[in-house]
């Protein structure tokens, strides 16, 4: 049908209480790449997660994984695909071994070559040590080795990772981002979300920023960082300004050369320049003048937040702090809503 | 269908293989059911000699009452592993493979049906090890426990129903709860129907639990009663069947809820 691993149309889906998890996203992946959604909770990432993996039926648009409509022939898809849902999935009174056979049955494997492969798993894995052990007595790294091994059982075309780090500690994070970079060097595609930019920054090839339940942008970290211009200057205000500061602290940095998308918000005053450093003296002169005193003051090269602050109008951290508002939808595991779960 | 069947009996092998993981609980699941059998028994034996009854054993008498009630307590409780699998994702993670949709909700009937019959068949022996006499011989018992596992399904599902529906553990413990006693005691479980207040013989002839242990009565009897067995098997059968379209239905419900 297409060139794309995964490709998607205008999807919009609404639950109940008329909560818009997606509202016309549009996203395409190609062959071998790992392609990151980035978003804050609720952006609508888990959804478009549920409706690529036919776990949710879009309202309107279409999407279409491995070549397969998700619609017409789930079925297909189903079998292309490996899934690893935000929570650990597997069932805690089962042995890990157990889970994966029994993973691989339901996608028409048996005999030897099953055997063989739940073992492959089990090794690359590091989980053969525990293998004849129940999943509940497992820690939480490695239940999570566990969720992807299932995802990999039947060695899917597309593997899908809903927040694949969410909850792990440091270590086990970069063990787990060292597993999907080499998941990405066998050519398999890989969708991934993740709230986290750092992760998104690393891992993907392409990522596409979701907001409100659209692709607000998409390309490479590069691209992304590069279309900035220039470096951030964050000022940190004693105090939060009023209606009438507000105006001064404006006009006072409008006036310094060089400086411009000026922004306050609370106590961060940010701008960008070329050259961010030669702006600062200027700025905190101007500050000084209009009678505002400043406790901090950093100049960033370039990061996600900022790609995201530009495109979604808001800081990434306030964004994820106000979620909630996916309500039927927010995680791949369940269908009621869980915003307690992290 | 062989895809159908294969993917039902890989289901039902992971289920079984959790009940043969806890024999444990197998045994704990039994305590309650020799309990009543024993207890209930030596309490009540002489109510026997009241006249009407119309039996000469209350231990004959009391068996399939406490076979069909277990099938009844150990079933109501379905709906809690239903609702834990949605929640733990394990559901979710099922229907993203190409498992048939079918499969899932056979493997909760079948392994329900077992794990029934396995207990049915446990407090069948205890009460012959108790002096208990089954004149109606080996069928007689094979259609009791087919009466138990009808009975179980009615209830497995029914709870199925709810744990997909209100995915509430508080909701579940409260309607078994609230269920149990009066569909055990509005019922011929303990006492004969022509001892009983005229309206609890009017609220015994609705009840499925009443059904089933009349059935069971009936099988066990040295004379067969064939109406009663036909009626209310026929009654039971098909409560089962439509509590289990309206889990299928549920199931479907919860499929696009996702």
């Amino acid at each position: 049908m297409t060139a794309y691993a995964v490709e998607a149309h205008d999807l919009v889906k609404t639950y109940p209480k008329g909560v818009r998890a997606l509202d016309g996203l549009s996203v395409a992946v190609a062959p071998g790449e790992v392609f990151g959604l980035l978003g804050p909770n609720g952006a609508g990432k888990t959804t478009t997660v549920k409706v690529l993996t036919t776990l949710a039926r879009p309202d309107s648009g279409s999407a279409a994984v491995a070549g397969h409509d998700v619609r017409r022939h789930p079925d297909r898809v189903r079998r292309a695909i490996g899934v690893v849902a935000q929570r650990t999935t597997a069932d805690p009174a089962a042995t890990g071994r157990d889970n994966l056979i029994l993973q691989g049955r339901l996608h028409g494997m048996g005999g030897t070559a099953l055997r063989r492969r739940v073992s492959e798993l089990l090794d690359r894995f590091d989980l053969t040590a525990s293998a004849g052990r129940a999943v509940r007595t497992y820690s939480g790294g490695m239940q999570r080795r566990l969720d992807v091994a299932l995802g990999l059982v039947h060695q899917p075309r597309v593997l899908f990772l809903d927040e694949p780090t969410t909850g792990l500690d440091p270590e086990a994070r970069a063990a787990m981002w060292e597993e999907i970079n080499r998941l990405a060097d066998t050519g398999l595609t890989i969708l991934l979300t993740t709230h986290y930019l750092e992760e998104a920054d690393r891992l993907a090839d392409r990522l596409a920023i979701v907001d409100k339940g659209r692709i607000v942008v998409s390309g490479t970290a590069d691209e992304l960082k590069g279309e900035l211009h220039g470096d951030a200057v964050h000022i940190d205000l004693r105090t939060s300004p009023d209606d009438r500061a507000d105006r001064l602290i404006r006009d006072a940095i409008g006036r310094v050369p060089g400086a411009r998308d000026i922004r306050l918000e609370g106590r961060r005053l940010s701008a960008r320049a070329d050259d961010g450093p030669a702006v600062v003296p200027a700025a905190l002169a101007a500050l000084e003048q209009a009678g505002v005193p400043v406790t901090a003051v950093t100049v960033a090269r370039p990061s996600l937040d900022d790609v995201y602050l530009r495109y979604a109008g808001r800081r990434f951290a306030d964004a994820d702090a106000g979620h909630g508002v996916d309500a039927g939808g927010s995680e791949l595991v369940g269908a009621s809503s869980d915003g307690g779960a992290r | 269908m062989t895809a159908l069947l294969a993917d039902t009996w890989w289901m039902t092998h992971r289920r079984l293989q959790a009940f043969i993981r806890q024999p444990a609980f197998l045994l704990i699941t039994l305590v309650q059911p020799v309990i009543w059998l024993f207890l209930f028994g030596s309490l009540f034996r002489r109510v026997v000699e009241l006249p009407g009854f119309g039996a000469t054993s209350y231990l004959d008498y009391l068996v399939p009452g406490v076979v069909v009630m277990n099938a009844v307590s150990s079933n109501m409780w379905a709906g809690m592993g239903t609702m834990e699998e949605i929640e733990r994702g394990t559901l979710n993670r099922f229907l993203t493979t190409p498992v048939r949709r079918g499969a899932i909700m056979n493997a909760n009937v079948v392994e329900q049906a077992v794990s029934t019959t396995i207990q049915s068949v446990i407090i069948v022996l205890l009460g012959w090890w108790a002096g208990a006499h089954y004149p109606g011989g080996i069928g007689g018992v094979a259609v009791l426990l087919l009466a138990s596992v009808l009975l179980g399904t009615i209830f497995g599902a029914f709870s199925n129903t709810v744990g997909m529906l209100v995915r509430q553990r508080e909701s579940i413990i409260g309607i078994n709860v609230f269920l149990l006693l009066p569909l055990t005691f509005l019922s011929t479980v303990f006492m004969a129907e022509d001892l009983m207040p005229g309206w609890i013989q009017g609220a015994a002839s609705v009840n499925p639990v009443d059904w089933a242990v009349r059935v069971g009565r009936a099988a066990l009897g040295d004379s067969p009663d064939w109406g009663v067995l036909a009626s209310r098997g026929g009654w039971l059968l098909g409560l089962a069947v439509l509590t289990v379209l309206l889990s299928i239905r549920t199931f479907r419900t919860y499929q696009k809820s996702v």
